[in-house]
This record gives C-alpha cells, structure tokens and sequence, in this order.
C-alpha cells in the first residue's frame, strides 16, 4: 500500500485508538470523582431539604425543561429559571404559574398545571436553592 | 438495475428497521415545523398540542428513528462483514415490534394525556427518571428500551462471535456496546440538580458526541468500502484514527456542558481545549470520504449512496465541527449558551452527522434488499435533488437560527444594564424565526422527495439498455458525483 510507506499501519492506528480512548476515559474517570466532590459545596447540597426534593419532581413532572432553560439548558422558548427568583419573587413566580394560560392572542401560552398551594411553594424552594447554586456567574445579567 | 440477491438472506430484516426509521422521520419533520409555527404564532395549536408535548414528539421520534436507522444498518452490516447469517432473524423481528409498539405508545401518551398523569400512570414515583430533556420517557418505556437494546446487541455479538472479525465490525459493535451502557445513565437522576444535569451529559454528550461517532464511522467506511472498492486496509487504517481523534476530544469535550451548571471552574479549561480539537475528527471524515472516492476502483451504478456519504461527510464536518467551534470556548459560551446559537448548532449537527449517515445507508442497502444493485436512474436523480433541496433547506434554517441567536445575545445577553427580557427579545427575532419556517418548508419538500424516490420506476429507454450491461458497472451513470 501506498499509504504504509512511512510504516503507519492499520495496527498502529487501532493502538492509537485504544490507547487515547482508554487514557482519555480513565482520566475523565478521575475528573469526575473530583468533581463530586466539590459538588456539595458548590451546590449547597446541605441545603437542599425536603421541599426542594419535592419540588424538583413538581419541576420534571410537569416538564418544564420542555419550554424553559434551567440553568441554560432546556428548550428555548420560554425564559431561563435558574435565577427567576432573583429576578421576580417567589410571590410573582407563584401567581404567574395560577394565572395561566394567559389567553392573550398570538403571544406564547404556558398551560395551567393546576398545582396545590404546597406543589407551589415547593415548586419556588427548588428554584430559589436552584438560584445558589455556583454557576461561574452565569447569566451574565438578570434577564437570563 | 441489475437484479442482485442478498448475500445473507437474515440481511433482510434491515428493511422493517428502515421503512419505520424513515415515517418516524417524517413525523418528526411535521412536529418540528408545528414548533417552529409557534415560536411566532405563539397559540398556534394550544391548548390542544402545546410547546413542550411537541418538542417532545420531535426530539424523541429523532432519537427514535436514527436508532432505528442504526439497528437497521447493523442487521445489514453485521451478517456481510461476519459473512454468516444472524444468529436469530426471529429476535430481530420480535425486537423490531416491540420497540415500534413501545414508540409509538410513547408517543400517544405525550399527546393524549398531560404529563404529569403520564408520570402517575407509568409509575415515575418508583424511579423518577422522567422530565428531564431528551429523556422524558415514562420508567417503561426506558425500561423497554434496555430489553430491546440488549436483546439486540445479544443477537449481533453473538452473530459477531461465529463469524468473521472486520475492523467495521468491531467498530460499530463497540459504538452500539457504549450506546447500550451509556442509557443506563438515563436511570440516574439524583435529588440534587448539579448532580442530575452531570450524569445527563453521560447520556447524551457520550453518545452524540462519543460513541454514535463510531457507529457515524463504521456507516460510512461500509458504505465508502462497497462503493469505491478501495482496499480495506486503507479503510480500516482512516476509521481507527477517526475514531481515535473522536474519542480523545469528545471525551474530555464533555467538559465544554459543565461550564455554568455547577462545575468546579477548571472545566472552563478543560472543555474549551478539548472541544476546540472536535471537530478535527469531523474534518478527517470529510477528507477520507472524498479521498477514497476519488481512489475509487470501481464505478458502482448506485451514485446516490455516494453523493449521501460525501454529503454526510461535509455537513457533518460544518455541523458538528464548525458550528460546534463557535460556541464552544468557555468564553464564547458565557454569552451562547442557552440561546438560539445552540440551536443551529444542534440542527445542522444531527443533520449532517447523523441523519445524513443513516439515509446514505439507506441508499445504498435499500435497493439490494428490494433485490436490485442499484435503483433506476431516475430515481437516483430524485434522490440527489432531495439531498441538495433537504441540505439548502437546513441551511437555510441553521443561518436564520444563528441570526437570530447573535441578535438574542446582542439584545439580551452582552448588556450590562437595561438588557431586553426574554420575551421582549424573542419579538425582536421574529423575522428570523419566519425564515426558519421557510427553510423548514423546503426541508419538508426534500424529504418528501427522497421519500417518492422509493417508487420511481427505470425510463424506457433504461429499461431498454438492461440486456446490454451485464457487467460490472453501469455506462449509463457517468460518475456524477455530489
């Protein structure tokens, strides 16, 4: 083969491959083992009680990633809730959720997920430790 | 058109795995330009199909139909690399229903009940694995998924083991192997979120950008090998170093989804450098597939398949190399992230990537397990003309996408003080979006196309020639290549 003059051969590329790919894993591996354990500091995790748990499966369960970015991931339809607390209240956050969908022709509708008084504030706990949590101050303003 | 059989009668359960791959994609087609109606009628369809049901209907059928796209390849592929047949046709049937079955109910149930009584019909209480983006699906059918996914890598190792041992095979069993294990990830959702949005990445950057890569090389090395008839050991040699270069930047590259989630810092370093080298990968592919198309040893009558593998090649390359660059650098992505820059990037990347690879398998196996080498001339020609109308048609929205996402971090995002709101934003890009639609039309027209090309019949004077040629090659398709 033309291509085998510099003696580069399948074998060598197949080394290559397990090689880098297995060093790369490992190394992800040992990154990651880090990582966890800077996690509960950098989350707050002595902060997440009872009402966050709950809250956050009040958050999947409705789906709300499916319009709305948290902490910059989601869907890109509806506005970034990682710090929507800072930016609007508990309070605000819970009337705004009861008094969907907004009928307004033609602007964007949120359904009403008719939630309970303590699905509500679980709801605003999870978002108000989600707002702790050390994000590199990420966004870079208020608007999200 | 000359009439082939099949080299391996099992081969032929790939055309369930494909026909079902390309309605799902078609569903997701229509999903996706109901979604795109709503980003500027914003009740278009509500209350009856809102944003988030339809988003996930359109994720979940893409994911869906390129699994299936990949099943399909690999019943193909694996018999003929391994030269035997599969261990059991009979599971691979089986397995084919179930997941269809399971898919579709899925998919009823997002749209048929609101999605918190989905989660209490299916149990999440048990294991709540439910609501998080691209992996919404109810504990069953996830649960499913792992049967259907191990039921079919059962099947092909065990096809694998009685046969014949090619680098292409290796390859994608080993791509398919890291894509069963890294779902298990999808039964991981911690309480706390930083937890929860790391073990996420493990599923779906792992995938997209780690091991689909392989099965993404395996593909079109298959394909580039049939077609061109360039030796398998320069093949082999050009996928192991792709593969290689893919998964000592993607797997690292991770890092660049842990910048503002929660992550020590040192991620900011780590994910830029390694994600700045992704597309390097992407880059080889494209160099490989028009290099051994132009060390081609063979005119093979079907020049559909090709033009799909150098297409696949390229888009790929623009897609998940160049628009992933942009807004990979920590910096950069301090401002991008979460806009509509992810967006076209997302696009352009699975299309060229991932839809693109599976159709060019498509192309070229389709006609064989419909029993000919190739399919008539003028329907290779309608197939060519779906490439470029679905390409411009993508392009077009990945440009009007990108608009608007640098417009949403001009107006939203890089001031100080008196940034607009999301929403005040959002009408600020509505030309943008409306283009997006455009190009999604002409998506919808491509793929249409591609679709009628599966019943266009050889022209007279085709049909006429047949006798004449009954070598290798066909003199009627000079090579017309992408």
């Amino acid at each position: 083969m033309s291509q085998t003059q510099g003696g580069f051969t399948k074998q060598k590329a197949r080394n290559i491959f397990w090689g880098g790919s297995v060093f790369f894993a490992l190394l992800f591996t040992a990154l990651i083992v880090n990582t966890e354990q800077h996690i509960p500091q950098r989350s707050h995790a002595a902060d997440i009680t009872p009402a966050v748990v709950r809250g956050k499966a009040v958050w999947e369960t409705r789906n709300c990633i499916g319009c709305h970015t948290l902490l910059g991931e989601g869907a890109y339809f509806a506005p970034e809730l990682g710090n929507v607390i800072e930016r609007r209240g508990g309070e605000f956050v819970k009337a705004w959720i009861k008094a969907q969908p907004s009928g307004a022709p033609g602007r964007r509708q949120m359904p009403n997920f008719n939630l309970n008084e303590q699905q509500l504030d679980d709801l605003v706990e999870f978002l108000k430790w989600t707002g702790q949590v050390n994000t590199e101050k990420w966004p870079p303003n208020i608007e999200g | 058109m000359k009439p082939i059989a099949l080299k391996y009668k099992s081969q032929a359960v790939a055309k369930l795995y494909f026909i079902a791959a390309l309605a799902l994609f078609a569903g997701q087609i229509i999903f996706g330009l109901s979604l795109g109606l709503q980003y500027v009628i914003g009740d278009f369809l509500f209350p009856y199909i809102p944003f988030n049901q339809a988003r996930m209907v359109h994720t979940n059928l893409l994911i869906v139909w390129l699994l299936f796209g990949f099943m399909g390849a690999a019943y193909y592929i694996v018999p003929e690399e391994t030269e035997t047949e599969l261990w059991s046709p009979k599971l691979a049937v089986a397995l084919f229903w179930i997941f269809l079955v399971a898919g579709a109910l899925t998919i009823v149930g997002y749209l048929a009940v609101p999605y918190a009584k989905l989660a209490e019909l299916t149990g999440n209480e048990l294991l709540q694995t439910m609501g998080r983006e691209f992996l919404e699906q109810p504990l069953p059918t996830k649960l499913g998924i792992v049967v259907v996914a191990v039921g079919f890598m059962l099947n092909l190792t065990m096809t694998m083991l009685k046969g014949r041992k090619t680098s292409v095979g290796l390859v994608l069993m080993l791509g398919l192997w890291g894509l069963t294990l890294l779902f298990l990830f999808s039964f991981v959702n911690p309480h706390n979120l930083v937890r929860d949005k790391m073990y996420w990445w493990f599923v779906v950057h792992l995938w997209v950008e780690g091991v689909w890569e392989l099965i993404l090389g395996a593909l079109l090395a298959f394909v580039l090998v049939k077609t061109t008839g360039v030796d398998r050991e320069v093949i082999d040699k050009w996928l192991y170093i792709i593969i290689a270069f893919a998964l000592m930047t993607g797997i690292l590259g991770t890092g660049h989804h842990f910048y503002f989630i929660g992550l020590p810092g040192y991620w900011k370093t780590i994910g830029s450098v390694f994600s700045a080298m992704e597309p390097i990968p992407f880059f080889m592919m494209t160099v490989f597939a028009f290099n051994m198309v132009q060390r081609r040893r063979r005119e093979h009558p079907n020049q559909a398949a090709v033009t799909w593998a150098l297409g696949t090649s390229v888009i790929g390359f623009l897609g998940a190399g160049l628009w992933g660059f942009i807004h990979t650098l920590s910096p950069v992505n301090y401002y991008t992230h979460g806009t509509q820059v992810t967006a076209a990037h997302g696009h352009l990347a699975f299309y060229g990537a991932y839809v693109l690879v599976v159709i060019t398998m498509i192309s070229y196996a389709m006609p064989i397990l419909r029993g000919r080498e190739a399919n008539p001339l003028r329907a290779q020609a309608l197939e060519k003309k779906s490439f470029w109308t679905m390409s411009i048609g993508m392009g077009v929205m990945v440009l009007a996408l990108t608009g608007a996402g640098v417009l949403q971090v001009w107006l939203q995002r890089l001031p100080t003080s008196g940034a607009m709101s999301f929403m005040a934003t959002q009408d600020q890009l509505a030309t943008f979006y409306w283009v997006r639609i455009a190009g999604g039309v002409i998506f919808l027209l491509g793929l249409l196309m591609y679709l009628a090309s599966f019943f266009v019949g050889a022209s007279a004077e085709e049909l006429a020639q047949q006798p004449a040629h009954g070598g290798k090659g066909l003199k009627a398709a000079p090579a017309q290549r992408a």
